[in-house]
């Protein structure tokens, strides 16, 4: 019978085994559902790369100074992709797991809370890396854009941090946001956030008012940071630029953390 | 379908796993919950033994699953404490050990049956074998089917299958037959039985107390937060008292008021009721007063109006 069995500790081993599988199963699944949500997956894997096909071929042989736009259009809309999958997936998708109670029921049962939240962001890590070779393929094989494998590994590590630092806005967007209003607030606030930084259109063609503005913003960081494997990033240290994205993670977290705690005491 | 199953089923419910005085595994004891200025429970004590299946009725807003969610660990009481099999139930090596069925409102629908039960299974260190968990959720042939095309019914019964899937000790079940047809909900309660014969404690809340009635081994009737009454199926009955004849006959109103023990009489579509403890001796002397007396019922008091006259207040 099952009690008995339970009664004895497992030995650690099996244990850290175990709890690798629900991990593995956990990000599997989470992985699977994005992928079947034709909402989710079309959208933020097509916008992206419609909006590529539209303004990076249609720059294929457009030079600013040394600057390749199509290549540079590359990173600064591989950057608008991963942005996307990490605040849809995870803003949307456990704003509306938070509502509906199936949260709840999974925080009913064994399951890891780490587990949850490691799968939630390996999906977006894993859609971001889908964008960034659909990208890449466009880029390469219509924009006339060169790529060194050196630039993909470092763009592909650069897609793996900037997963991570916007998923920790969605984790604090899911909290604050109702469920049925989150896919427009997040809309709301990407798009904006997201054109005021130069991911759709190279700053230096904006109005200088909106360049000033623009480091204000996490999304220019993470470009700034993307676009220098290029060698086309802004006047400002890639040093300010991690800080900036590092600062800006932790503290979409620290809030997050607050306020889960306090709802819980609430609860 | 096991033969002892069967069996089980036409046999009465064994009433007392209480035979033996058993140490139980779930207990609240003098909790209170407040939700800012709202008392949602009122130093309120229950205890669950092993093998027990117990319902939890009420009407809404009682503070039901207020009450399943503290020894879930969902929620912390604000005074009082919650314990279940000898320790927090915020523990992962507790939640181990226990099952819950919850009122979700949407349920990932991009995922198969087969996907959410291996998921929940995989959280468990010693899951039932899948195909023992379509069997008992009756799932067979639905395995591959995504959650979102599955009838309501169906999407219940895979809510349950995922509450059996680890092979918990212990079960809570909230409101696990909404939505179910008979067939589908007696064969849940088939299942629920077959787990408190092997031992698992069921907890259930329900507003079918027809539910309460036909799986309970004792029901705890809560309103406001406290406790009301607490009881088999049948002492909770029995506490209500008062049965009901209903017959045509030409016997005056005052004249059956005057009989022994009885407490209302009433016309209704050309026949009375007559409402009294001693059915028995109200009836006689009816008989005896009237041959042409005819259309005769007599109705015991539902655990339905039992439970109304407990929650009245």
């Amino acid at each position: 019978m099952a009690t008995s069995a339970i009664t004895h500790p497992l030995p650690t081993l099996t244990g850290s085994a175990h709890t690798l599988r629900i991990f593995g199963k956990e990000t599997k699944y989470e992985f699977l559902k994005l992928m079947r949500t034709k909402s989710f997956s079309l959208s933020t894997i097509g916008f992206p790369v419609m909006f590529y096909v539209l303004f990076g071929i249609a720059n294929r042989n457009a030079y600013a100074g040394n600057v390749h736009v199509a290549k540079y259009m590359l990173g600064s809309y591989a950057c608008f992709g991963l942005i996307g999958a990490a605040l849809f997936g995870i803003g949307v998708g456990v704003a509306s797991e938070l509502a509906a109670g199936w949260l709840e029921l999974k925080r009913a049962s064994p399951m890891p809370a780490s587990a949850y939240l490691f799968a939630k962001c390996a999906s977006a890590v894993a859609f971001g890396i889908i964008i960034v070779f659909i990208l890449t393929a466009v880029a390469t094989t219509f924009g006339g854009v060169f790529l060194s494998a050196t630039e993909l590994i470092k763009m592909l590590g650069m897609t793996i941090v900037g997963s991570i630092s916007f998923a920790s806005m969605g984790l604090l967007l899911a909290q604050l946001v109702p469920a049925n209003a989150a896919p427009a607030i997040v809309n709301l606030i990407y798009l904006p956030m997201s054109f005021l930084s130069g991911l759709w259109m190279p700053l230096r063609f904006m109005p200088h008012w909106l360049q000033v503005f623009a480091p204000a913003l996490p999304t220019y960081h993470l470009s700034q940071l993307m676009l220098s494997i290029f060698g086309y990033q802004d006047s400002m240290s890639l040093v300010s630029h991690w800080n900036a994205l590092i600062g800006f993670t932790l503290l979409m977290l620290g809030l997050s953390w607050l306020i889960f705690h306090r709802k819980e005491q609430n609860a | 379908m096991p033969l002892s199953a069967i069996a089980y089923e036409t046999e009465p419910i064994a009433e007392a796993p209480a035979l033996v005085p058993q140490r139980p595994i779930a207990t609240l004891t003098n909790i209170t919950k407040r939700y800012g200025a709202t008392i949602a429970l009122d130093n309120l004590s229950l205890s669950l033994r092993p093998g027990e299946v117990v319902a939890l009725l009420g009407p809404n807003g009682a503070g039901k699953s207020t009450a399943v969610k503290l020894l879930l660990g969902l929620i912390a009481p604000t005074s009082g404490a919650a314990r279940v099999f000898g320790s927090d139930p915020r523990e992962a090596t507790t939640r181990t050990r226990v099952g819950a069925m919850l009122q979700v409102a949407r349920v990932t629908e991009a995922l198969r049956v087969r996907d959410h039960l291996d998921l929940f299974r995989s959280y468990y260190p010693h899951p039932l074998p899948m195909p023992e968990v379509l069997r008992i959720a009756q799932l067979q042939g639905l395995e591959d089917r995504l959650f979102g095309q599955l009838s309501g019914g169906q999407k219940q019964r895979v809510l349950f299958a995922l509450a059996i899937c680890g092979d918990p000790d212990l079960i809570f079940l909230d409101e696990p037959t909404v939505g179910l047809d008979i067939e589908s909900r007696r064969a849940l309660w088939q299942q629920v039985r077959c787990m408190s014969d092997q031992g698992k404690t069921v907890l259930l809340t329900t507003h079918y107390l027809e539910e309460a009635d036909a799986l309970a081994h004792r029901i705890i009737v809560i309103n406001k937060g406290r406790v009301i009454s607490e009881g088999t199926p049948s002492e909770i009955k029995r506490n209500s008292g008062d049965r009901t004849i209903r017959c045509h006959t030409d016997l005056s109103r005052d004249f059956l008021l005057t009989l022994p023990s009885v407490t209302s009489v009433e016309f209704n579509a050309g026949a009375v009721v007559v409402t009294a403890t001693d059915a028995e001796t109200v009836l006689r002397e009816m008989l005896l007063r009237d041959e042409a007396l005819s259309g005769l019922e007599i109705a015991g008091p539902a655990l339905e109006d039992a439970f109304l006259a407990l929650t009245r207040n």
